[in-house]
């Protein structure tokens, strides 16, 4: 039987060494929550657990003085939604986050590692890709930015490189009159992988879209950026055209697959549905504000 | 017989005897149990659909340390084919040794081949990995219609099918009238034909099972199950350990909805512990739950119902093909006996095909077979109404069985509660509000019948009063629903006394008589039955040691309140004698007091129930939610309602989930692709509403109080009450469950295409 | 394997054990600690069985190492009720019969204190969405709900 070990550094340094000299054997533990399921089923086998929840630099949430935030990539979505602004200015990305699984998967699930595990369902990466996120990354050859829709790479991969680990996101700081949503679909109404996910997040100024970005998930191999869906709302008054457009984009940029989840037919069907509906309550948001 | 009106405990919603324990995490669940010098059991389960098995080595497994026993079917009694069946139950032993560990084939993945007991769980699992086993793989169906395909892979050589190899492995039939006379005077008739997935009980509590050995055979087993006896039997039969070397002892049971009434892990535990010397305890985890415990049958049926403009239905032929996995035994009696129940149709055909295939065999689940079926004739039976332009409800009580009426399955029937049950859904203050509106969601509403057939059989019980003057009450049937609340309830209201005085236990097979199994709807019925004629006895005891202290006859000794009292000033003026001063006086005056009685108990009625359903769809993505739902059904007489009501609200919810999400999804090489929580989908809390209930009381008059069996009915109506809902929100109907949101959305948008066409 | 030698409170007390590396705080509630409340139903964190608190935050025990509670608080079922005094939604639960079979009881009992310690006043729908974490087969969740509601009511009204 294979060894295994289970280390809890304290400091970024600490977790890279470890990490690093491991190789293909370590594994990141953030929340565990999609970590301890692959271990229990067999699908993953590792010979050293970093447990990351100890770096100060990975948990936590704060608001920079423009207004932006750095969320630990550790940090639980509970902890996001105990944080008094942070719900109130990106209610899109905390909702995303706190979909994921049920109330116990959100005490531990962490905003990293659902990046990280790569499944093209993850709930909270449409919001992020939306909300123009970037990352902070360091390894072993040192600490680079990458954004967010730039992270994955296919089923279960990302285009970290080896021995690098996520450290926080940077979310930018939000001119006024804007807001985020994200809406899923799922069988059930908790506890199901999203068959199709959307995050848009737009700005909003005098009854006209001025700035709009599109995130779309578990419709293909990696959550999208879907580029020519937001073109079709900026600049738009997002009336039923625009959307439809938007909505006919969405379509389009589906390539997704039939599985125990989801027909291929119905899965592009509802991304067109989904994104007028998390539009609307974007939009919503934003003009409250 | 009594039926007991002017009542102080029954009715009464008291705190279950056992309640304590479960809130607090005291409870002792199989899993929970331990014995000194405990080792771990797993299985060696096939990877193939269907496959010989020529050879298994397991000299490897056995050389790794820490692994103490190893065992195949070798280990395991066979039962041969060719000598005919050996039943227990409704169980054949020749399907169920081979279930157990497979013998000669392998018929579905997960069937096991092989187990290993070993110091530890990690041990046992990378010994499993160790066995070798030699397989001839064989081409594999799993679907009714491939199973029944001329060139199907037959799985069972023996069987034959009018004259030919076939996966078919039994038939059953009721007939009444002339079907062909019948359809002839009907003004209209529907025909549909219906597709349902094989769905699992879903009992949050994997099997488990810790057993020890001693070196001279006797062998104590804590098992999750539906029946110790059944345990005892099973295990005696598979491994040669005589009965009364074997002390089943039912552990707290967390779910079974039938899925519980055989037996997976207990033999080949028995098997482990025997030869290692060391208690083995044995846990599945959930995917060996999904992939290798029975789910209920796959179906195929088509049901044709014929009636006159005036709404009188003249005949009605169902076909039920049922699928019952690797060995025989789906329960065609449920679907062919029970869907027609409810109605008195003249000309009546009711048939049910017994149908193999490889996946893993199917177990009972709440009616079995009954909800299949009723899913198929309440769908039918809604199309005719709503194209006679009648309620629905209307529709029901034109046609409904009633006390005289010649049940389809046989019996003639008593007196029954289901007009009343019918007449309460139209009463219903459900039934009376308005569906609502829901900008971009429409709602519907759908009502539907349903029958089951319940069950007495075997019971045995003891009172015996404490020396401080309470009551111990021991029965035999593990407690799935709050049975011993009941039990509780029963025995104060004959005693007289606070129900908190009476402790409800659940003996093992060395510590009470004979019971038979937990399932049926059986359990209050039976075992009521043996209680309340155990605690008349023990009240004869009181009034003649009462008697005999007051010197005077005991005929004139009446037990009222917890107390004897005289019957009249007449036969003397003597203060009460209550319970606690009898049961201190007992040793001077005869002897403890305590009676036991064991019946094959008889008399049971059926269950009818009615339910009402309102969905809302949101048609732009085709998810349809329960918004509404109220069950009525005749329980007889609720002894405890709290957990009479908890019997609807659970059967309605399983029903939801079989309705519209749960399904068995096979990856293109035959495996359970979503073998876990995650992608099999059981309601959760926020999928359902409020689950409103009203209990008939139409006393069964040959039971002490009353009783009917209420557990299985609740299933029964269920999909069909959504389907039609989501018909009247839709119009459009569904023909196969679940109706998920891709099938919906797709049968939406064929809709709107044709109709722009 | 070199085993870990966790120190940890459970339930205010201080605890110990040795546990793999890659054993569950699951398996550590129910082996070394013998605390057999918490339950095993899917260990995929799909049916909430498991449920336990760190630090006053619900999570299912069997997606935690246990290793990691080195140094935190936890909080079973075993705790809720503080000697022979219920908390009142054991009490509530018993009296509504919110339970049938019981092996989903513990998680629920977990999953609906936290729930209150965090809204004392929700609504029907905020308790059916935060027990969505916590499946139940027998009772169809009414009286789960029922209970935790008046439960819920009754304990703004002593906090008063």
């Amino acid at each position: 039987m294979a060894d295994i070990r289970y280390l809890a550094p304290r400091t970024l340094d600490e977790a890279i060494g470890a990490f690093a000299a491991a190789g293909s054997a370590a594994r990141i533990l953030a929340g565990g929550t999609d970590l301890l399921v692959q271990m229990r089923s067999g699908i993953v086998r590792p010979g050293v657990i970093v447990d990351v929840k100890k770096v100060s630099e990975m948990t936590g949430i704060e608001e920079t003085v423009d207004g932006g935030f750095r969320i630990g990539a550790a940090t639980s979505g509970m902890a996001l939604a105990e944080h008094s602004r942070f719900g109130k200015v990106w209610p899109g990305v905390l909702e995303a986050m706190n979909l994921i699984g049920s109330k116990q998967v959100q005490g531990r699930a962490s905003p990293g590692g659902n990046l990280c595990n790569g499944s093209p369902a993850g709930d909270s990466v449409p919001a992020m890709i939306a909300s123009g996120a970037v990352v902070t990354l360091q390894g072993p050859e040192g600490r680079r930015e990458m954004k967010v829709e730039d992270v994955p790479a296919g089923p279960g991969r990302t285009n970290l490189k080896p021995g690098e680990i996520l450290v926080r996101f940077n979310l930018p700081p939000r001119s006024p009159g804007s807001s985020d949503a994200y809406l899923r679909m799922i069988p059930r109404t908790e506890m199901d992988i999203a068959v199709v996910g959307v995050g848009v997040s737009l700005t909003v100024k005098d009854g006209i879209c001025t700035a709009a970005r599109v995130g779309l998930g578990a419709v293909a191999a990696t959550v999208l950026l879907v580029e020519p869906a937001a073109k079709a709302l900026i600049d738009s008054t997002l009336d039923e055209a625009a959307l439809e457009k938007a909505a006919e984009a969405c379509r389009a940029a589906c390539r997704p697959i039939d599985d125990k989840r989801g027909t291929i037919a119905y899965r592009i069907k509802t991304a067109g549905v989904l994104l007028k509906r998390t539009t609307a309550i974007a939009a919503k948001r934003a003009t409250e504000k | 017989m009594n039926i007991v009106t002017d009542n102080k405990w029954i009715g009464q919603r008291t705190i279950r005897p056992d309640g304590m324990d479960k809130v607090t995490g005291r409870a002792q669940f199989a899993a929970d149990t331990s014995m000194p010098g405990m080792i771990w059991g797993k299985i060696l389960r096939s990877p193939h659909s269907h496959a010989r098995i020529r050879s298994i080595d397991t000299s490897r497994a056995e050389k790794l340390p820490g692994v103490k026993a190893v065992v195949t079917s070798n280990d395991i009694v066979d039962f041969p084919i060719e000598k005919g069946a050996v039943m227990l139950g409704i169980q054949d032993m020749r399907w169920m040794c081979r279930n157990v560990l497979a013998r000669d084939k392998v018929l579905f993945p997960g069937h096991p081949v092989a187990a290993v007991a070993a110091t530890t769980e990690e041990i046992a699992a990378e010994a499993c990995k160790l066995i070798e086993v030699d397989y001839e793989v064989l081409p594999w169906s799993i679907e009714i219609e491939d199973a029944v395909k001329p060139d199907a892979p037959i799985l069972h050589e023996f069987n034959k099918w009018e004259g030919k190899p076939s996966n078919i492995m039994g038939h059953i039939e009721h007939k009444r009238g002339d079907l062909a006379e019948g359809f002839k005077q009907a003004d209209i008739i529907v025909e549909r034909s219906f597709t349902t997935r094989p769905v699992h009980q879903g009992y949050i509590e994997p099997h488990a099972c810790l057993i020890s050995v001693a070196p001279d055979g006797k062998t104590t087993i804590w098992s999750s199950s539906q029946g110790q006896f059944m345990v005892r039997a099973m295990t005696s039969m598979l491994t040669g350990i005589p009965q009364s070397d074997i002390r089943a002892i039912p552990a707290e049971i967390g779910g079974g909805f039938g899925g519980k009434t055989i037996v997976y892990l207990e033999p080949i535990a028995t098997m482990l512990a025997k030869k290692s010397g060391r208690p083995v305890k044995m846990v599945m985890t959930r995917e060996e739950v999904m992939r290798a415990t029975g789910p209920t049958s796959g179906s195929k049926c088509t049901v044709k119902i014929g009636a006159k403009k005036d709404g009188t239905i003249v005949a009605a032929h169902g076909i039920f093909y049922l699928q019952a996995g690797a060995f025989p035994g789906s329960p065609i009696r449920g679907a062919a006996g029970c869907s027609f129940t409810p109605y008195d149709i003249p000309n009546l055909l009711s048939e049910g095909f017994d149908v193999c295939s490889n996946r893993s065999k199917v177990a009972a689940y709440r009616a079995p077979g009954a909800p299949i079926g009723a899913y198929a004739v309440e769908c039918v039976i809604d199309e005719v109404a709503e194209t006679l332009k009648v309620d629905p409800l209307d529709f029901r009580l034109k046609n409904a069985a009633r006390e005289g009426t010649k049940a389809a399955h046989g019996p003639t029937f008593p007196r029954i509660g289901y007009i009343e049950t019918v007449e309460a859904a139209k009463a219903s203050s459900h039934y009376a509000t308005p569906l609502g509106g829901n900008q971009g969601k429409s709602q519907g509403r759908g009502v539907a019948s349903g029958f089951w057939f319940n069950a007495g059989g075997e019971s045995s019980a003891q009172v015996n009063i404490t020396e401080d003057g309470n009551v111990v009450v021991t029965t035999g049937h593990p407690d799935i629903g709050g049975s011993r609340a009941g039990i509780a309830n029963i025995c104060a209201e004959l005693l007289g006394i606070d129900y908190r005085r009476v402790s409800v236990i659940i003996g093992d097979t060395q510590t009470i008589g004979f019971s038979n199994l937990t399932g049926g709807s059986r359990v209050l019925f039976a075992s009521s039955m043996v209680v309340t004629q155990s605690a008349e006895k023990v009240i004869q005891t009181l009034r003649e040691r009462a008697a005999k202290i007051w010197n005077i006859d005991p005929d004139a000794v009446k037990w009222e309140q917890g107390a004897a009292h005289p019957v009249s000033p007449n036969a003397g003026q003597f203060e009460p004698l209550t319970l606690r001063e009898l049961a201190e006086k007992a040793p001077a005056m005869g002897g403890p007091i305590g009676a036991g009685v064991q019946l094959n108990t008889q008399g049971a009625d059926g269950g009818f129930g009615t339910h009402v359903c309102d969905v809302e769809v949101d048609t732009e993505l085709g998810i349809a939610r329960v918004i509404r739902y109220t069950a009525v059904q005749d329980v007889g007489r609720a002894i405890h309602p709290g957990y009479v009501e908890g019997q609807l609200q659970g059967g309605v919810s399983q029903g939801i989930g079989w309705a519209l999400n749960e399904e068995y999804i096979y990856t293109k090489d035959g495996k359970v692709d979503n073998p876990g929580f995650l992608d099999y989908r059981m309601p959760v809390c926020s999928d359902l509403p409020m689950i409103d209930c009203i209990m008939i009381e139409v006393p069964n008059p040959k039971h002490p109080q009353g009783v009917k069996g209420v557990g299985e009915v609740p299933l029964v109506p269920v999909m069909a009450a959504v389907a039609n809902a989501i018909s009247n929100a839709l119009g459009l109907r569904f023909y196969s469950l679940p109706m998920s949101p891709p099938k919906i959305s797709a049968a939406l948008d064929a809709s709107v295409k044709q109709a722009a066409e | 394997m070199a085993k870990i030698h966790v120190t940890t409170t459970v339930n205010g007390e201080p605890a110990e054990y040795l546990c793999e590396p890659n054993e569950t705080m699951l398996d550590a509630l129910r082996g070394p600690l013998g605390l057999t409340g918490s339950k095993e139903g899917c260990s995929s964190g799909d049916c909430g069985a498991c449920s336990i608190t760190v630090d006053d935050r619900l999570v299912c025990s069997c997606l935690m190492l246990a290793a990691e509670a080195e140094g935190h608080e936890i909080g079973t079922i075993e705790g809720l009720a503080q000697g022979d005094k219920l908390h009142p939604l054991q009490q509530k639960f018993l009296e509504h019969a919110a339970l049938q079979c019981g092996i989903c009881t513990s998680g629920m009992l977990v999953a609906s204190d936290a729930l209150l310690r965090k809204n004392p006043n929700p609504s029907e729908e905020e308790v059916r969405f935060w027990l969505a974490g916590n499946l139940c087969r027998c009772t169809g969740y009414d009286k789960i709900v029922r209970a935790v509601l008046e439960t819920a009511s009754e304990m703004r009204e002593a906090a008063q």
